[in-house]
């Protein structure tokens, strides 16, 4: 019985072979080719020229980066600073509405380029000079429900009977949410950040439209380093490494505060 | 103190219908100056149908448009059925793997969902220039891709089912005189369809939704699906009254398909508490 038992498990488990060898091809190895394409000149010899030329800034790769990153972090703030509220008083209020809550969601799943376009043609329209603005407003515009809905997941798991009892030991409304639902949702709010920041200093494409191409972005210059005419390969494997480890550091952070998968949508 | 609360609760609502309001704001605009016929937000022609008939008259951008809707529905049908059928024995596969192999497994797997878009786009292209006599350029590259990247999601939205189905259920089968092959697809997988069914339809929607891999790994041989047609027509021109059409009918399909999608999982959830 033991043994026809094993045999049977055996079988079960050779279905996630097909699978496994599959990724490990084509989302492993790619980014392993990546890894040795940073590491090779135009002759195609090892050299560490690509990663001199990127850390040097010799090719503006390194701005590019800083005002990346800085864009992204602002986005993420004012995407907090709007969502958060969004989040708690969708929990506090209409928990068991799932539609609202669902309405708030489902811009995510509509094409970005399509509402960055849209958005463009109001600005076009209402005579706004594109620029740093424009492109900052299209970035919480696509990025709002990713910060909205990791807080929202979190913010209503929250048991309730702790704010009933911060507010029972005397905790006025103002304490009970910036000592108590504030550190509970923490794992919401950390996921909330990496789903935001990450995509806003990768994307490509919404600040080339929302700015008529003055602003750039590290989206922008990886896409562009790998482009026909350029076709400087190994630059853009480094800064597509450093893209990597950036997404790396957000989700070590992600798992320490939170081991629950907050990424389940639809 | 009653009147205090419901002061709080009037201002909480007016929060949520600004944000409301900011996010579809410029998604209505669209859709009510697509009967204007202009592209600069007036009624300066009056009511119209002309930016729909446009869609109609059989000009180049029309034609364009329709090949390239043509592409987008084959590469998101058949990314979406692939990723159902190997997402569904891999969950399967993945859950009686030992405990070592199977975080691995899972690593993998979240590997995707993790990575930045423009990096998984990148790879991909790369490796498939490397390879590029096993691997033509094209439609097979692109189903590839999207297989990649939508996957992950259907196992993770079939996990779950499987750790809640009781082990029994299939012990039983087996006790019953059925074969491990046939315990499966006549009890394992009827008991995950639901689970199956929400990862299909996350993997048809975000094939469809996808600009940055298709963008990277369309290739040159002039496939465009409508993402990337949108990207090459409209970024460099101002919108013209056919997109005000086009981005109506898209925003109108694509609402409403999310909607009723979330509205009968949520019922069918609710039924079962």
């Amino acid at each position: 019985m033991t043994k026809r038992k094993f045999k049977f498990r055996f079988s079960r488990k050779l279905f996630a072979y097909p699978y496994l060898i599959f990724m490990l091809l084509f989302v492993v190895v790619p980014l392993v080719i990546v890894l040795i394409n940073a590491f090779l000149g135009d002759d195609g010899k090892l050299t560490f020229a690509n990663f001199a030329e990127f850390f040097s800034d010799a090719g503006g790769g390194l701005t590019v980066l800083g005002n990346s990153l800085i864009i992204g972090v602002v986005t993420t703030l004012i995407c907090f600073v709007i969502g958060y509220p969004c989040a708690y008083l969708l929990a506090k209020y209409h928990a068991s509405n799932k539609v609202l809550v669902l309405l708030f969601i489902l811009p995510m799943w509509v094409n970005f380029l399509i509402r960055t376009l849209s958005t463009k043609a109001i600005f076009m329209a209402l005579d706004i000079k594109l620029g740093m603005g424009t492109v900052l407003f299209g970035m919480v515009y696509n990025y709002l429900p990713y910060m909205i809905l990791p807080l929202h997941t979190t913010l209503v798991s929250i048991d309730h009977s702790y704010i009933e009892a911060a507010e029972d030991l005397g905790a006025d409304r103002f304490t009970v949410l910036l000592k108590t639902v504030l550190p509970l949702s923490l794992p919401g709010i950390v996921s909330g950040i990496t789903m935001t920041f990450i995509p806003a200093i990768s994307t490509f494409a919404i600040s080339e439209i929302l700015s008529s191409s003055k602003i750039f972005l590290f989206g922008d210059a990886i896409n562009m380093h790998f482009s026909k005419t350029t076709n400087s390969f190994g630059v853009g494997s480094v800064m597509s490494l450093v893209m990597l480890v950036l997404v790396i550091i957000g989700n070590v952070l992600m798992s320490l505060t939170d081991k629950e998968e907050v990424k389940s949508t639809l | 103190m009653k009147i205090k609360e419901k002061i709080r609760r009037i201002c909480a609502d007016g929060y949520l219908g600004l944000v409301l309001a900011l996010l579809y704001l410029p998604i209505l605009l669209i859709i009510i100056f697509s009967f204007s016929g202009t592209s600069n937000f007036s009624f300066k022609n009056g009511f119209t149908f002309d930016s729909y008939a446009a869609l109609f008259s059989g000009s180049d951008q029309a034609s364009n448009l329709l090949a390239a809707l043509k592409n987008t529905v084959i590469l998101a049908v058949s990314a979406s059925v692939i990723s159902a059928i190997l997402g569904t024995f891999a969950t399967i596969g993945i859950y009686y793997l030992n405990r070592k192999i199977k975080k691995i497994a899972l690593t993998v797997n979240q590997l995707p969902m993790i990575n930045s878009e423009v990096v998984m786009a990148v790879s991909l292209m790369v490796f498939f220039a490397v390879f590029s006599r096993i691997f033509p350029q094209g439609m097979t590259r692109l189903i590839i891709s999207h297989v990649a990247f939508c996957t992950p999601y259907v196992v993770l939205s079939i996990l779950p089912r499987l750790q809640k189905m009781d082990p029994n259920m299939y012990e039983a089968a087996l006790d019953l005189g059925s074969s491990p092959f046939s315990a499966i697809f006549k009890v394992v997988i009827p008991y995950l369809f639901p689970g199956i069914m929400s990862g299909f339809a996350m993997a048809f929607t975000l094939s469809l939704d996808d600009f940055i891999i298709t963008q990277f790994n369309k290739g040159d041989t002039g496939i465009e699906t409508l993402s990337t047609y949108i990207y090459e027509d409209a970024r460099v021109k101002s919108l013209e009254p056919f997109w005000f059409a086009v981005f109506s009918i898209f925003f109108v399909v694509m609402l409403t398909f999310l909607l009723v999608v979330n509205i009968k999982k949520n019922s069918k959830k609710e039924a079962k508490q």
